[in-house]
C-alpha cells in the first residue's frame, strides 16, 4: 500500500476531497475516484493529449500531475463544460463539422481547443505567429489552429475537421 | 405509410455524438463497477527462452496485490487457432514482449507497482529478427490472407519482359507499421457464477464472444461482450487480443471484476502490427507505356506464433492490364511480434509500390503519369477475367486532373523552387475489393409505432450506427426518430467484424431485408401491430451465395503537392485530393470523414510512421506515441474529398462498396511521387524522412550551386 495524502480540489464546481496514495495521477483521481471518465487514457505520458483538461483556466495533460498536488485548484473536465443540455460552442462545433469518429481524443481536443481560443485572445504567440505581429489577441488561422492544436493526437484523422470547428467558434 | 425523402445519402450527423463530445460515451474501462481490481502485465525481456523462475515475493508483500500470475499458477485455457491467446500457458516465449506474468490489486497504483515488483528469470536463446530478401527461411506459404492464391502466372513473363522496349526493375520497402488506436485494447471483465461480462475494446462482438467461450469451455451464450464505444482499431482490434483473456483470467482468479488497459508501451508487441515488406516490381512496356509484363514479387515475415501473410502483390492482379504476370509472396518465420491486419492489409503496403513503379514507369517512358494508366485500363479483372461490377478509376483520375489543376502541372523533374523549397506534385491510384460477410439482425415493431433494429455490429468510429439506422428507416419507410438500432453487444443477433471495409454491406444487408420484410408483413396486417409487437428476423448467407460472379473492388485517385525544405530535407504536403469511386455514398458526412481520415494515415505511413527492429534486443524501438510518429494535426493539410456517383446493382440492396480503408491506399504513393517530382530523388523505402532526403539533396546542391 503506498503513502496517502488527504487532497481537497474543486472538478466541475464541486468540492471533491479524498485520501488518496501519493502515485495517483490527476487523471487516475478523475477517472477511477471522482468516475469522470470522460477525460481519457490515451498513453500516460503526455504523448497524446487525450486526458486534456483546464487546471485553473489552462490545459494540461492530467496524466502528467500528482494528484496530491492538485490540492486547492478548480479542475474542468469535458463533463463540465456544457450547461445542463445546452452544449458548450466547442461542443457543438465539433458535432456540426464531424471533427471526430472514434470520439476517444475528443473531450482533449475539445478541452484543448477551449484554452487555445483564450491563449490566442490573451495574445499568446506560436511558433507560427508572425515575429512582427503586434500585441493583442492573434487571429487563429489555419496554420495557428494546426500548430495549438498539435498536442492533441487524433488517429482517425479528424483534424481537417477539427481546425474547422475551432476556427468557427474562435471567430 | 408516408414516405419521407429518402434517408440513404443524406449527411446524418452520427447519432452517438452529443455522448461523445460530452464525455459520456463509455469505453471499455469508463464503466463504473463495484469492487473493481486492476491488473498490469509485466512483458517478457528476452526475444526468445524459457521462463526459469519468476518471484513474486516482492509484488505479494503489499497488502493491495490480490495476485501474481504467470504460467505456473495461471488457470489453464483451452487450444485456440490463435496462439497469441494462449496467455500465461507456457514458459517458453515466443518473441520480447510477450507476457511473462501479471499483477492483480486493489488499485491501479498498486498493480503498476506490483508488475515492477516482480523478477522473472530467463534462460534465454539466440534469436533471429530481421527480415532480408534472401532470408534462409522464406518459404511459400499455403495461400495469403484467406483463401487467396500465393502465386499467380499468366503468360510467358520473362520472355516478355526481357525483350521489352522498356524495362523497369526497382524494389520497394514499407517498414513496420503500428496501428496505434488512440484507445489501447482494454477490457473490463466480470463473472458471475459461469457467466463471463466483458466491457471490451474489439472490432467485433460476436468473434471474441466465440473465441473467449472456446479458450474458458463455456458455452457461447454464458459469454457477453460488450463494445458500446470503441476508440478505433485499424484492423488491430479485428479478432480477440490477449488483453481480454489477461483480464477475464484475472477476475476468475480474483473473484472480483478486474480491469485491464494495456499501458501504451507494452501495444507494439502484442496487439499487431503491419509486417515489413520487401517488394520487387519488374515492368515490362513499348515505348508508349502498354504494359506487356508485370511481376510483383513480395517477401514479408510472420512471427513464431504466427500471423497475417501480407498479402500486397494482390493489387497487381487487379490494377492494370498486364498479359504476361507474376505476383508471388514468400515468407519468413521471426522471433518478432505477431503481425496482424492493419489498415488496407495488402492493398495499401502493395499499392505504395506499383503506383511507384506505374509513375517510375511514366517517366521513363515520358507519358503523363495519368494518361499512362488509362492506357493500362483493363476491360476485365486481369487475373480472374471476370468483368468489374463497375469500374470508375478513369473518371477519378479524369475528375481529379480537373480539380487538382494537374494541367498546369510542369512535368520537368526539379522546376520549381520558392526559396529553399522545392515544390512537386504527384498521383497514384486507390482500390480497394468489396466484401461482404455472413451476418443477422432483426428488426421489431412495437404497438406505440416503434422499430427496434438489433445487430451485433461495432461502430469503431465509422458511423455503423448511424448508416444503420438510415439503412432501417429507408427500408421500413419511416422517419429517423421511429427507429433506434442497437449495436455493439454479443446478446444481439452475430454479425461480422468491423474491418475489411465490409461492415456497411455485411450489417445494412440483413438490416435491410429484415426491415423490408417487417414493412411487408405490417402492410399485410393492415399496419396494425399486434399488441406484443411484431419481429422478423433475417440472414444473408444464401444471398450471398446467390451472388454472380463479378470482381468487385471500389477505386480511386489521389494527388499530393509537396514541398521540400533543401536545407532541412523536411518534406510537408501542401495539400491532397482524393476522387474515388466507391459504389453509392450512403452518408456524405461520415463518409467524407472516412475517406480524409484514410488519407491522413496515409500521410503518416509516407512521411512519419515506421518501427525499428532492435537486433540486439528483438523488439521494436519506438514503443509510444513519442518515438512511433502518427501525424498531429500541424502535419495535416487541408485535405479535399470527391467521389463520383456510381450505380452497381452487383453489390447489396444499399448499392454500396466499403470506404474505410481506400482512403489510406495510394497516398503514400502519391506523395512519394510528388516528392520525386519536387527533387528528382526517388524513395523507395519509406517512410520519406529528411534523413533520406538530405544526401541527395545536398549532392545535388553541389552539383549545381546556383
Amino acid at each position: 500500500m503506498g503513502a496517502m495524502t488527504a487532497v481537497t480540489l474543486h472538478i466541475n464546481g464541486e468540492r471533491f476531497s479524498r485520501e488518496l496514495d501519493n502515485r495517483t495521477t490527476l487523471l487516475d483521481l478523475l477517472r477511477e475516484h471522482a468516475h469522470l471518465s470522460g477525460a481519457k487514457k490515451g498513453c500516460d505520458h503526455g504523448q497524446c493529449g487525450a486526458c486534456t483538461v483546464l487546471l485553473d483556466g489552462r490545459r494540461v495533460n492530467a496524466c502528467l500531475l500528482l494528484a496530491v498536488s492538485m490540492d486547492g485548484t478548480d479542475v474542468t473536465t469535458i463533463e463540465g463544460l456544457s450547461d445542463g443540455n445546452a452544449l458548450h460552442p466547442l461542443q457543438q462545433a465539433f458535432l456540426d463539422h464531424d471533427a471526430f469518429q472514434c470520439g476517444f481524443c475528443t473531450p482533449g481536443q475539445i478541452c484543448s481547443a477551449v484554452a487555445a481560443i483564450a491563449e490566442a485572445r490573451a495574445g499568446w504567440p506560436s511558433v507560427v505567429t508572425a515575429q512582427d505581429e503586434p500585441e493583442g489577441p492573434v487571429e487563429l488561422t489555419a496554420p495557428e489552429v494546426r500548430e495549438r492544436m498539435s498536442g492533441n493526437l487524433c488517429r482517425c484523422g479528424a483534424y481537417v475537421n477539427i481546425v474547422s470547428a475551432v476556427r468557427e467558434v474562435a471567430r | 405509410m408516408t414516405t419521407t425523402r429518402p434517408l440513404l445519402g443524406s449527411p446524418m450527423t452520427r447519432l452517438e455524438g452529443r455522448e461523445k463530445v460530452t464525455g459520456t460515451a463509455r469505453y471499455a474501462v469508463d464503466y463504473p463497477v463495484d469492487r473493481v481490481a486492476y491488473a498490469w502485465p509485466v512483458p517478457a525481456a528476452v526475444a526468445r527462452g524459457e521462463i526459469t523462475a519468476v518471484d513474486a515475493t516482492a509484488a505479494l508483500a503489499d497488502p493491495a496485490v490480490l495476485a501474481v500470475l504467470s504460467y505456473e499458477n495461471a488457470p489453464r485455457l483451452h487450444d485456440t487457432d490463435d496462439r497469441t491467446l494462449a496467455v500465461l500457458q507456457s514458459p517458453h516465449i515466443a518473441h520480447r514482449g510477450q507476457f511473462a506474468a501479471l499483477a492483480v490489486a486493489t488499485s491501479l497504483e498498486a498493480a503498476r507497482g506490483a508488475a515492477a515488483a516482480i523478477r522473472v528469470a530467463y534462460a534465454p536463446e539466440p534469436h533471429d529478427v530481421i527480415l532480408t530478401r534472401d532470408h534462409p527461411g522464406l518459404y511459400k506459404p499455403d495461400e495469403v490472407d484467406e483463401g487467396m492464391p500465393t502465386d499467380r502466372e499468366h503468360g510467358d513473363f520473362d520472355t516478355v519482359y526481357a525483350r521489352a522496349q522498356v524495362r523497369l526493375d526497382a524494389v520497394y520497402e514499407t517498414p513496420p507499421l503500428h496501428n496505434h488506436p488512440l484507445e489501447p485494447h482494454a477490457a473490463t471483465a466480470m463473472w458471475d457464477g459461469d457467466d463471463l461480462t466483458v466491457y471490451d475494446s474489439n472490432q467485433g462482438a460476436t468473434a471474441v464472444q466465440h473465441v473467449l467461450a472456446e479458450l474458458f469451455g463455456l458455452a457461447t451464450g454464458k459469454i457477453h461482450v460488450i463494445n458500446e464505444h470503441v476508440g478505433g482499431g485499424f484492423g488491430s482490434k479485428g479478432t480477440a487480443r490477449p488483453h481480454v483473456v489477461l483480464a477475464a483470467m484475472a477476475a476468475r482468479v480474483v473473484r472480483r471484476p478486474v480491469k485491464l488497459a494495456l499501458p501504451r508501451n507494452q501495444l507494439a508487441a502484442v496487439t499487431g502490427h503491419r509486417s515489413p515488406t520487401i517488394q520487387r516490381i519488374r515492368i515490362g512496356a513499348d515505348t508508349e507505356g502498354h504494359v506487356q509484363a508485370l511481376a510483383h514479387e513480395v517477401t514479408t515475415q510472420i512471427s513464431a506464433l504466427d500471423g497475417f501473410v501480407e498479402p500486397a502483390a494482390v493489387v497487381s492482379r487487379v490494377m492494370y492490364a498486364a498479359p504476361n504476370s507474376r505476383t508471388t509472396h514468400r515468407v519468413t518465420r521471426l522471433d518478432v511480434p505477431t503481425p496482424s491486419w492493419m489498415r488496407a492489409p495488402g492493398e495499401c503496403p502493395g499499392m505504395f509500390a506499383l503506383e511507384s513503379a506505374m509513375d517510375e514507369l511514366a517517366i521513363a517512358c515520358g507519358v503523363d503519369p495519368i494518361e499512362l494508366r488509362v492506357r493500362n485500363e483493363p476491360t476485365v479483372e486481369p487475373d480472374s477475367g471476370l468483368p468489374f461490377s463497375s469500374r470508375h478509376l478513369v473518371e477519378c483520375l479524369r475528375e481529379g486532373t480537373r480539380r487538382f489543376g494537374w494541367h498546369d502541372r510542369d512535368p520537368r523533374i526539379a522546376g520549381k523552387h520558392e526559396g529553399r523549397l522545392l515544390i512537386g506534385s504527384g498521383v497514384a491510384a486507390s482500390t480497394y475489393p468489396v466484401y461482404v460477410m455472413a451476418s443477422h439482425a432483426e428488426a421489431h415493431a412495437g404497438p406505440d409505432g416503434s422499430y427496434e433494429v438489433h445487430v451485433s455490429a461495432s461502430d469503431i468510429g465509422t458511423g455503423a450506427r448511424t448508416v444503420l439506422t438510415q439503412i432501417a428507416a429507408d427500408a421500413l419507410g419511416v422517419p429517423l426518430d421511429r427507429v433506434r438500432v442497437r449495436v455493439g453487444s454479443s446478446d444481439l443477433p452475430p454479425a461480422s467484424v468491423a474491418g475489411a471495409s465490409s461492415g456497411t454491406a455485411s450489417w445494412g444487408w440483413p438490416v435491410h431485408k429484415a426491415c423490408t420484410e417487417l414493412r411487408q408483413r405490417l402492410e399485410a396486417l393492415g399496419h396494425s401491430v399486434p399488441e406484443q409487437g411484431l419481429t422478423v428476423a433475417a440472414d444473408i448467407a444464401e444471398d450471398l451465395d446467390d451472388r454472380e460472379d463479378y470482381a468487385r473492388h471500389a477505386f480511386g485517385a489521389q494527388f499530393a503537392e509537396v514541398q521540400v525544405d533543401t536545407v532541412t530535407g523536411e518534406t510537408r504536403v501542401r495539400r491532397l485530393l482524393g476522387v474515388f469511386a466507391a459504389g453509392r455514398i450512403l452518408n456524405p458526412r461520415t463518409a467524407r470523414s472516412q475517406f480524409i481520415g484514410g488519407m491522413t494515415m496515409g500521410l503518416g505511413m509516407a512521411l512519419l510512421e515506421g518501427s525499428t527492429m532492435d537486433p540486439a534486443f528483438g523488439d521494436y524501438a519506438e514503443r509510444d506515441l513519442a518515438s512511433y510518429h502518427v501525424p498531429a494535426c500541424a502535419d495535416v493539410p487541408e485535405i479535399d474529398v470527391h467521389w463520383i456517383e456510381e450505380e452497381d446493382p452487383q453489390l447489396n440492396p444499399m448499392g454500396s462498396k466499403g470506404i474505410g480503408e481506400i482512403g489510406i491506399v495510394g497516398t503514400a504513393a502519391a506523395i512519394a511521387n510528388a516528392v520525386h517530382h519536387a527533387t528528382g530523388v526517388r524513395i523507395r523505402a519509406l517512410p520519406i524522412h529528411p534523413a533520406v532526403l538530405m544526401p541527395p539533396l545536398a549532392g545535388a546542391r553541389q552539383a549545381s550551386p546556383s
